[in-house]
Formats: structure tokens, C-alpha cells, sequence
């Protein structure tokens, strides 16, 4: 059983963050398919955030086919993503450090990479949502 | 379903003063509402009338369907946890379960006994003894083991210390969790309500300035920055709720639907808290969206 | 409710019942003899009396005059106001009682219970005093009949009338003042000027009164009042039975309308001597009393009969009940309407 953490300061809302820590606990093998993930109620009784947060994290999995909710008994792993998107990593990787050497090159200090980075991230999740 | 409260035109005068205005607001059920605004800007009246301790001076409120405290009934539906959690200091914890037990013909006993065992208090204390903290999570037992519908909470978590703060919170949302609970409760404290709260209402000098889902207000909300400029051209669409210009740099604080496509704009998220600052902070004679003096949307917001 | 109400007024109950047991014990020890002593014959009772006696009698009619103040003050005031200043009606009011079974049920209870206690303490004393009451001395003074003001309010049933009048008083100004301090000051202060007020206008009227022309005698009369000189100014008589309690003492002229005292009076009087003592029968005034008889001045009267004494208690605990009765009413209008 994994436990969650909430970083109240890194501006990433609170259901995200749940969603993030699952993906991430499936990625490195913590959860595996059949494991039971912590029932709404601990979460909140450990974290004090709004059940609605967990239901909304718990459901935007069940979306995207990673859990499934069992009702009255819990929600429970269907698949793991090691395998999904490990094909891409590396490929993508490579290609970021080779974007990142070009940077350096040009000049760009750390928290200008960084700047860069962010409101390309931030645009990009826009354009997602 | 039926809102939590839903209010219209509601007004309170002390005397001369008009401690809620023209407060007209909808908080839907099933949710957790935070009411946030400085202290004396109508947090507590606006709880007192929905818990019935209060008559309205002017308009309604309905309370779970039900004017508020008209028979027994209509009580068992709503519970409150006033402000600076008042009990009996000279009955104890033990008297308390009692009289709660005596006076809701809703009481769950043993919800009650087994919060009280959780806290690890002896039942014949006295309550005129316990800590702040400890008092207040009684008298949340109280609240809860009555089986309300909506929970009124008027400044819970005001004066604990960190700890006590969180494990008020913890308990409280556990019940959220557990039953079908409506919660309302206020606070000046903004990032305790960034947690545990869904919608939100924000007042200030007595009356409402916004209300809306969290979520919702948070999507539409943007910091803008860029070079200096005037905020007359902005597109009608966006709302601009706040400015601040400096020689060189214009910073808004706007609200719109759709994306900023002017890329001479840095767009960055805001957090709850800086949202409602600069609800906030606008003065209440000028509720202008741009400078060229027309008005922009009313300033009660109310987003579904 | 019920429950509540009795938790909360447990600890302030236990003092008064404890101290209305201590009483009652020791006016069941010692009223035995008393009963004793009034079956040799009525007249040797007050000279066969010891000290202790008459301080008991004393302290009787001080409790049960000082009791109904007390409990109205420390029950009744506090009852709304202390829960306003602690702020726990906002406890109380939000469990799934509404305000008025709430009050209703604390000034019933609350009330009952002061009731019995003055009750019972007045019944005590009432019975210990029997052979007492309106007891004359041959030459040391008296006890004060069962009808005169001094003894009314401590006997028979009126006490419970006063009782819950003190408290529903209490509670009232307690919830219209907001404080308990200020509440408990006035609510005996409002107690005491009610308690002065009824005996001076109210009482003489409660039961019709009965109107007397009494001859003027060394017999019938009961004091002399002076003037300035020192000379007669106004006399007053007495009736039969001592237990009356005269309202009004007027003396009439022949021709049956109110006249002050003839002018040759204080010349009469200044020639007895100050001091007398010896049978009433022999006494220097008498001379001038005949005369004043012959005269034809008479002396009318007003007065309760002894015999009224309980239809006054009646009437009067009537009274008090029902305008406790309008004031739990006043009470609760406030408490449910301006309380807000």
C-alpha cells in the first residue's frame, strides 16, 4: 500500500499531484496490477484534503484504464505503465540532453533553462487541457 | 438536490451598522465551502443566520430546504461548531455525550464514544480543562454525532497550533468522507481552505465579492505579465480583476474563458490565495473591469 | 431537557435543600415544646419563653423573607444570562431542542424545584411559630400576629407565590440585561421594592375589608401619638382580636365625619404624669378618654380579620402567579424573538 504526500507549495493542484504519485508508484514497480490503492478515506484522514480531490484522481485513472473501482470494496491496479511509454523514454531522453548541450552552448544560464522549460510546459498542458 | 444554504438579498443590522448586505449565494450540497474574508467582514453573521442564532434584518435565508432553527426537525439538519468552541466548563466530557444524546433524537452513540476514545481524554474530565485544540475536536464530535446534513464550522481551526490544526482537519474530512456531509466553514486563513476545500465564497466589508467552484475559479484565473501598458485594449473577453504597473512592467491579475493568445504576456497560475487577494482588494466603489470607466461583470461571480 | 436542566442546577440545588434540611431539623426538635407550652394556656406562653426561642422565632421569619430573594437571584439570573456571557447558547441552541421547549423546560424545572424547597421551609416554620403568632405578653411586648406585614410574607403559601415570582424575575432581567452580575443586583432590588409595595397598597384590598366604629376606652385604645409639644396629636385603637390586622385608624367627630382631636386634649394630657405603670383600668388618661367618648367622637376602622388570613394567602399567591405568568411569557417572546 502506497502513501501519498501533498506539497501545498509547488503551485500543482492537489488532484494532480495524486494522479502523479500513483503513475509514478506504477512506473517504478511500487503498485502492481491487483494492488488495492488507499481507500478515499485514509487518504483524507492522512492528508486533510477534500475527498472530492481523491474521487477525481481516482476517477482520471480509471479514464485512462490504469484502476478500476470495485464499489464497496476499493480500487484496485489493472496495469502498470513500466511498459507503456518505456519505449519512448529513451529516444526522448537523448533528444532532451542534445537540447540541453545546445542551450549551454548558446549561453542560456540554469534558471533560464529552467524559465524556458516551464512556460513551454505550462503553454503545452494548456493546449491539453 | 437541494443547496446546503441559499440565501436571497440577506441582510443583518446591528444597529446602525450593516454587518451583512444584499448577500444573495447559493452554496450547493454535498460540498466542502470555504468563506473566507477579513475579520468583522460578515463571515460569522452569515453562519450565525444559517444556524438560526441569528434573525435576518432584511431578505431570506433556507437552510437544507428550511428556514433555519423553526422546529426540531430543521435543527437535526444542521450542525455548528461556533466560534471559540463554547461548552460547559463545568460539565464533563461524559455530560456532554449526554446532553447531546438527550437533545438530538438523530445521535449516533457510538460514532460519539468512539471519536472521544480516539482522542484519548478521560470522559469525567472536566471540559473547563481541556486545550484548545482538544475542546475543539469534542466539540466537532458533538457536531458530527448529531448526523447532520451541513456542518457550519465558524472559525474552527482560528486558534490551534499547527498540530491541532491539521488533526482537526484530518477528522473532519474523514467524516466528509465517510457520510454524506455538507460542510460550510470559514476562516481568514486562506491555505487551510486551499486543502480541504471545493467552492468557495470570498466576503469583504459585508458583502459577497465571489463565489465559485475552486477548480473552476482557478482555470479561469491567470497572472499576466508583461511590458507596461494600459489595460483599455484588452480583449473583451478578459476580465481584468487586478492591476499593478510599475515604470517599466504591467502585471493584471485576469479573468477569462479562453486561452491569452498575445505572446508579449508571461501567463502564470495563481493559487487560491493570491486569487482571493485580489478579490480582495479591489475597493468596493470601483468594481471597473477596464480603464476607460465602463463596468465590467457584476462582482458577484457566481461559476458553476 | 429535563436531564440538563437538573445537571446544571445540581450543585446550587444541594446548598439550598441542604440548608432547608438544617432548619427544618432544628425546628422539629424544639417545636414539640413550644406545642406543649401553648396547650397550659395560651396567655403564660410568651412569659414561660427562653431566648433561644425567640431568636429562632426571629430567624424563622428572616429566612423565609430572605429565601425566595436569594434563590431568584442565584437561580433565576443566571439561567439565560450566564449561557449568553459563555456563549454557550450557541451550544445549546443548535442541538434539536428549539428555544422555547428549551426555556420552558429550565423555568419550569428551575421553578418546581425552588418552589418545593420554600415550600417546605415555610410549612416548617409556619407550624413551629403556631403557638407564637399574635402571643401577648402581660407587660413585655408581643409576637406579631400571622396578618400584620412583618409575619404575612413568611407564613403559610404565599412564600411560594413569592418564590416563583423571584425567579421567573431573575431570568427575565437576566436575559433582557445579558449579565448575570448586573441581573442578580436588580432582580433583588425589583424583589424588595414589590415586597414593600404590595403589603402598603395591594394586600389591604386583595379580600374585602371590613369597616368597624369602635368606642374610645381605655380598653380599646392602642397608642398616642405625639405632636411637637408633646400633646396628643392622633390616637389609634384596636379591635377585639388581637390577630386583626388594622389597615386604617381614623377618628370621627359627632356628626360621623373625620376631626382632629379637640383642642382641650393636650391640656388633659399634659396633666397626667409621663410614666404609669399599674392596671390599664387606672390609668390618668382615662378621664380624658370618657370624655371624648361623652364628646361623641368615635374611632373607625379598617381591617382584616384575623379569620382573612388564609383567603389573603390565597388571593395573594394568586396574584403572584399570575404575574409570574406574564412574565414567563415577556421571557419567552424575548428569548425566541430579540435574542437574534
Amino acid at each position: 500500500m502506497i502513501e501519498f504526500s501533498l506539497d501545498g507549495r509547488s503551485g500543482v493542484s492537489p488532484y494532480l499531484q495524486v494522479v502523479h504519485q500513483v503513475r509514478q508508484a506504477l512506473r517504478l514497480g511500487l503498485l502492481r496490477e491487483g494492488d488495492q490503492l488507499p481507500t478515499v478515506k485514509d487518504v483524507v484522514a492522512t492528508l486533510a484534503i477534500n475527498p472530492n480531490t481523491v474521487l477525481k484522481a481516482y476517477r482520471e485513472l480509471e479514464r485512462d484504464g490504469l484502476v478500476t473501482a470495485r464499489p464497496g470494496v476499493g480500487t484496485f491496479v489493472t496495469r502498470t505503465l513500466a511498459d507503456d511509454s518505456l519505449a519512448a523514454h529513451e529516444p526522448l531522453r537523448r533528444e532532451l540532453q542534445r537540447w540541453l548541450v545546445k542551450a549551454r552552448a548558446a549561453g542560456v544560464d540554469d534558471e533560464s533553462i529552467e524559465a524556458l522549460f516551464r512556460s513551454a510546459f505550462r503553454g503545452g498542458q494548456r493546449g491539453v487541457a | 438536490m437541494t443547496a446546503a444554504i441559499a440565501t436571497d438579498a440577506l441582510g443583518k443590522r446591528y444597529r446602525r451598522r450593516w454587518a451583512l448586505s444584499d448577500c444573495t449565494l447559493d452554496i450547493p450540497a454535498g460540498r466542502v465551502t470555504g468563506l473566507v474574508g477579513q475579520n468583522g467582514a460578515g463571515k460569522s453573521t452569515l453562519l450565525n443566520l444559517a444556524a438560526g442564532l441569528l434573525r435576518p434584518t432584511t431578505g431570506t435565508i433556507e437552510v437544507c430546504g428550511g428556514r433555519p432553527a423553526t422546529d426540531a426537525a430543521q435543527l437535526a439538519k444542521v450542525g455548528f461548531v461556533a466560534q471559540d468552541t463554547p461548552t460547559y466548563a463545568g460539565l464533563s466530557i461524559r455530560d456532554h455525550l449526554r446532553l447531546g444524546a438527550r437533545l438530538n433524537p438523530g445521535w449516533d452513540e457510538s460514532l460519539a464514544a468512539s471519536r472521544v476514545e480516539r482522542l484519548g481524554l478521560d470522559p469525567g474530565q472536566k471540559t473547563g480543562r481541556l486545550s484548545g485544540g482538544q475542546r475543539a475536536q469534542l466539540a466537532l464530535a458533538l457536531g458530527l454525532a448529531k448526523r447532520p446534513e451541513l456542518l457550519i464550522l465558524d472559525e474552527p481551526v482560528a486558534s490551534l497550533d499547527p498540530f491541532a490544526r491539521r488533526e482537526f482537519l484530518q477528522v473532519l474530512m474523514e467524516a466528509v468522507a465517510e457520510q454524506e456531509l455538507s460542510v460550510v466553514l470559514s476562516s481568514h486563513v486562506v491555505s487551510d481552505l486551499e486543502r480541504v476545500c471545493d467552492h468557495v465564497v470570498v466576503l469583504v466589508d459585508s458583502q459577497v465579492r465571489l463565489a465559485g467552484e475552486v477548480e473552476a475559479l482557478l482555470d479561469t484565473h491567470h497572472r499576466l505579465t508583461g511590458p507596461r501598458r494600459t489595460t483599455r485594449e484588452m480583449p473583451r473577453d478578459q476580465q481584468v480583476v487586478s492591476e499593478r504597473h510599475t515604470d517599466r512592467q504591467t502585471t493584471l491579475v485576469v479573468r477569462t474563458e479562453g486561452p491569452v493568445l498575445d505572446p508579449s504576456w508571461t501567463v502564470t497560475q495563481l493559487g487560491l490565495e493570491d486569487l482571493v487577494l485580489s478579490y480582495m482588494e479591489l475597493p468596493t466603489s470601483d468594481l471597473t473591469g477596464r480603464g476607460d470607466g465602463t463596468t465590467g461583470a457584476p462582482s458577484l461571480e457566481v461559476l458553476k | 431537557m429535563i436531564w440538563l436542566t437538573w445537571r446544571q442546577l445540581r450543585a446550587q440545588a444541594a446548598t439550598v435543600v441542604l440548608a432547608v434540611t438544617a432548619m427544618a431539623v432544628v425546628l422539629a426538635l424544639t417545636g414539640p415544646r413550644l406545642v406543649e407550652l401553648a396547650r397550659a394556656g395560651a396567655d403564660e406562653v410568651f412569659d414561660r419563653l427562653t431566648s433561644t426561642d425567640g431568636t429562632l422565632f426571629w430567624a424563622g421569619l428572616v429566612v423565609v423573607a430572605a429565601v425566595p430573594a436569594l434563590v431568584g437571584a442565584f437561580w433565576g439570573a443566571p439561567l439565560v444570562a450566564r449561557e449568553l456571557e459563555a456563549g454557550t447558547h450557541r451550544l445549546v441552541w443548535n442541538q434539536s431542542v428549539t428555544r422555547t421547549r428549551w426555556l420552558l423546560t429550565k423555568l419550569a424545572v428551575t421553578t418546581a424545584v425552588a418552589a418545593l424547597a420554600v415550600g417546605a421551609l415555610s410549612f416548617a416554620v409556619t407550624w413551629w411559630s403556631d403557638p407564637l403568632d399574635g402571643a401577648v405578653g402581660h407587660a413585655r411586648g408581643s409576637f406579631p400576629g400571622v396578618l400584620t406585614p412583618v409575619s404575612f410574607a413568611m407564613r403559610g403559601v404565599a412564600p411560594v407565590g413569592y418564590t416563583v415570582f423571584a425567579v421567573v424575575l431573575g431570568v427575565t432581567l437576566g436575559a433582557v440585561l445579558r449579565r448575570s452580575l448586573t441581573a442578580m443586583a436588580l432582580t433583588l432590588a425589583v424583589y424588595v421594592l414589590v415586597q414593600l409595595a404590595v403589603p402598603l397598597w395591594v394586600r389591604p384590598y386583595l379580600v374585602a375589608p371590613t369597616t368597624a366604629t369602635i368606642a374610645i376606652s381605655a380598653r380599646t385604645l392602642d397608642s398616642v401619638v405625639a405632636d411637637d409639644q408633646g400633646g396628643p396629636q392622633s390616637i389609634t385603637v384596636h379591635t377585639t382580636d388581637r390577630g386583626d390586622w388594622i389597615v386604617a385608624n381614623e377618628t370621627l367627630a359627632a356628626d360621623g365625619r373625620p376631626a382632629a382631636l379637640p383642642a382641650w386634649m393636650s391640656d388633659c394630657f399634659a396633666a397626667a404624669p409621663d410614666r404609669f405603670a399599674g392596671p390599664i383600668e387606672a390609668s390618668p388618661i382615662n378621664p380624658c378618654l370618657e370624655r371624648l367618648a361623652s364628646e361623641g367622637y368615635t374611632q373607625r376602622v379598617v381591617y382584616q380579620p384575623a379569620g382573612n388570613f388564609w383567603p389573603v394567602q390565597l388571593a395573594e399567591t394568586a396574584l403572584y402567579l399570575a404575574a409570574s405568568g406574564l412574565l414567563a411569557g415577556f421571557c419567552l417572546w424575548w428569548t425566541r424573538r430579540r435574542l437574534s
